[in-house]
């Protein structure tokens, strides 16, 4: 909606074909300066602006538009922090106009020593004071581990993407990449570590942030309130292509839920087709096994994402490019140029004929 | 003629700083000892998912101790602020004004130290885990 608004408004700045640098640009050749207009864009580009501010809040990567337990203390803490912070700016500003506009003479000394005691000293202290209170309040419940029995799910932060492994009551880890699946309304404690450097696992619409440190490992626990696929993205600098590195996370209903894992701890289907036939057999020629795992077949690497189920995820490439076939062949043939410093070499030298059998088997992988 | 002090005491006296960074110094130390007591405490005693139990009463010994160490400065501090009869502001350049405005920052950081160590101390009201 917000999106359409704004689209609108872009449109009807574009009068007569004209984009608004066109029209301020025939407006100086002809010498005129139109006030009135002047004003009113300056109007909308104020609109414009404020909508776009606006459309910030809502999306898949914003914890005002919270879906889980955490994201929905930590945007009721934003909304009351940008509530006080509105009301202590208007009381500013009303007071320099009440100073400067409607009293200039000099008030008593004894009014002014209050107002710079009790509004410079006196009530920052107790605002803070109380916000400090409030925000502590909410530390224990939002650190509370996952009750014991809850799911588990150990994700690592890799140069630049993410390994992910779902790890079964018995033991047992179904390893994925680049993506989470969460049953709605229950808690899952997440284990976060790192074998090289710092990364930050956050996924805003769900929890806060927390590092992944290598040698260690942190918890957080996530409880999703809502269904739908939201974003998540690594928020503390660890390389070239840190701004790549994102994964989806889709929220589910408990028995759909339950279905994808039974599906994800599967291995590989059989390619189907000749032509994904002879992607299988490319994909053990050219040594990609060696990097990458897919279950059921000969290729047992680990250093690259496992490619078991990879043409049933919601994306390719740590949440960079959708994934369609052709997402696939632009991968394989432009990896350094879609994602700088990845730690895969680019495959552009094979003859498209060739890619695109792989990428018809890997889109199969379902 | 607060405090014994005559004028001409003041003027021998060798004005030093160092009272000034007593309260600032006592809520750094405050910092450091809560949060390495907890650390220790978390990583060596009870684990990760341990209660705080006693590490939240030595930050409230610490937390008192340290507040009464920055009353005492912020004490000494108002009485030299107040020596002798002028008022604020101190801006001549005599012994008499250094003294007293000496007295008046100590007392300012004593001030904010105070708050500064209270909530650190206020962390440990909250939190009582580990986690
Ligand atoms: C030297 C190791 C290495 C080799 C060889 C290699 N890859 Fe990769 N591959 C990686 C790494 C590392 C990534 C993760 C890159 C990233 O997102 O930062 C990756 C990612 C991928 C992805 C995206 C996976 C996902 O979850 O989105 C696909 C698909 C892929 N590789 C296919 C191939 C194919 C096909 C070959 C052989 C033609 C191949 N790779 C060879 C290391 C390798
Ligand atoms: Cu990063």
């Amino acid at each position: 909606m917000l999106v359409q608004i704004i689209a609108q408004n872009i449109r009807r700045h574009r009068i007569g074909g004209l984009t608004a640098s066109q029209r301020r640009l025939a407006s100086a050749r002809s010498g005129r300066i139109c006030c009135r207009r002047q004003g009113r864009k300056v109007g909308s580009l104020v609109v414009l602006g404020s909508l776009l501010v606006l459309a910030g809040c809502s999306g898949p990567l914003s914890t005002l538009d919270a879906a889980g337990r955490g994201a929905e203390r930590i945007a009721t803490l934003f909304w009351w922090l940008a509530a006080s912070a509105i009301l202590i700016w208007v009381a500013v500003i009303g007071l320099t106009v009440y100073a400067v506009r409607l009293r200039p003479e000099p008030h008593s000394q004894r009014a002014a020593k209050l107002l710079i005691i009790g509004g410079g000293v006196a009530l920052p202290t107790l605002v803070l004071a109380g916000y400090l209170v409030y925000g502590l309040s909410l530390l224990p419940d939002l650190l509370q581990p996952a009750p014991p029995g809850s799911l588990r799910i150990a994700v690592t932060g890799e140069q630049w993407w993410w390994r992910v492994r779902y790890l079964a009551p018995d033991g047992e880890a179904v390893e994925l990449a680049n993506e989470l699946r969460l049953p709605v309304g229950e808690p899952v404690e997440v284990l976060l570590d790192s074998p090289d450097v710092i990364h930050s696992f956050w996924i805003p619409s769900l929890a806060g942030k927390l590092d992944m440190i290598p040698g260690r490992v942190n918890r957080m626990a996530l409880e999703p309130t809502k269904t739908g696929v939201f974003q998540g993205a690594c928020a503390e600098y660890c390389g070239t292509a840190h701004a790549l590195m994102r994964f989806y996370v889709a929220v589910e209903e408990k028995e759909k839920f339950a279905r994808w894992l039974a599906r994800q701890k599967q291995p590989a289907q059989a390619a189907a087709g000749p032509l994904a036939r002879r992607g299988q057999e490319l994909f053990l020629a050219n040594g990609c096994g060696a990097c990458h795992a897919i279950r059921g077949t000969p290729a047992e690497g680990v250093i690259g994402p496992d490619l078991t189920h990879v043409g049933g995820r919601l994306s390719l490439g740590a949440g960079i490019l959708p994934n369609e076939a052709d997402d696939f062949l632009r991968w394989m043939a432009r990896t350094e140029d879609l994602k700088p410093g990845v730690h895969m070499p680019s495959f552009g030298m094979l003859p498209t004929q060739h890619l695109r059998a792989l990428a018809a088997y890997l889109d199969g992988l379902e | 003629m607060q405090g014994g002090l005559t004028m001409e005491r003041v003027a021998e006296k060798n004005e030093n700083l160092w009272l000034m960074v007593v309260s600032p110094g006592i809520w750094a130390a405050h910092f450091l000892l809560c949060y390495s007591t907890t650390a220790v405490w978390c990583a060596k005693v009870v684990g990760r998912d341990g209660p705080l139990g006693e590490a939240r009463m030595a930050i409230a010994i610490y937390t008192v101790l340290a507040l009464a160490g920055i009353g005492i400065v912020g004490w000494i501090a108002a009485r030299r602020q107040s020596y002798g009869s002028e008022t604020v502001p101190q801006a001549f350049d005599t012994p008499g004004e250094r003294h007293r405005f000496l007295g008046f920052v100590t007392l300012l950081l004593s001030a904010l130290s105070a708050v500064a160590t209270a909530y650190v101390g206020l962390t440990a009201l909250f939190i009582q885990t580990c986690h």
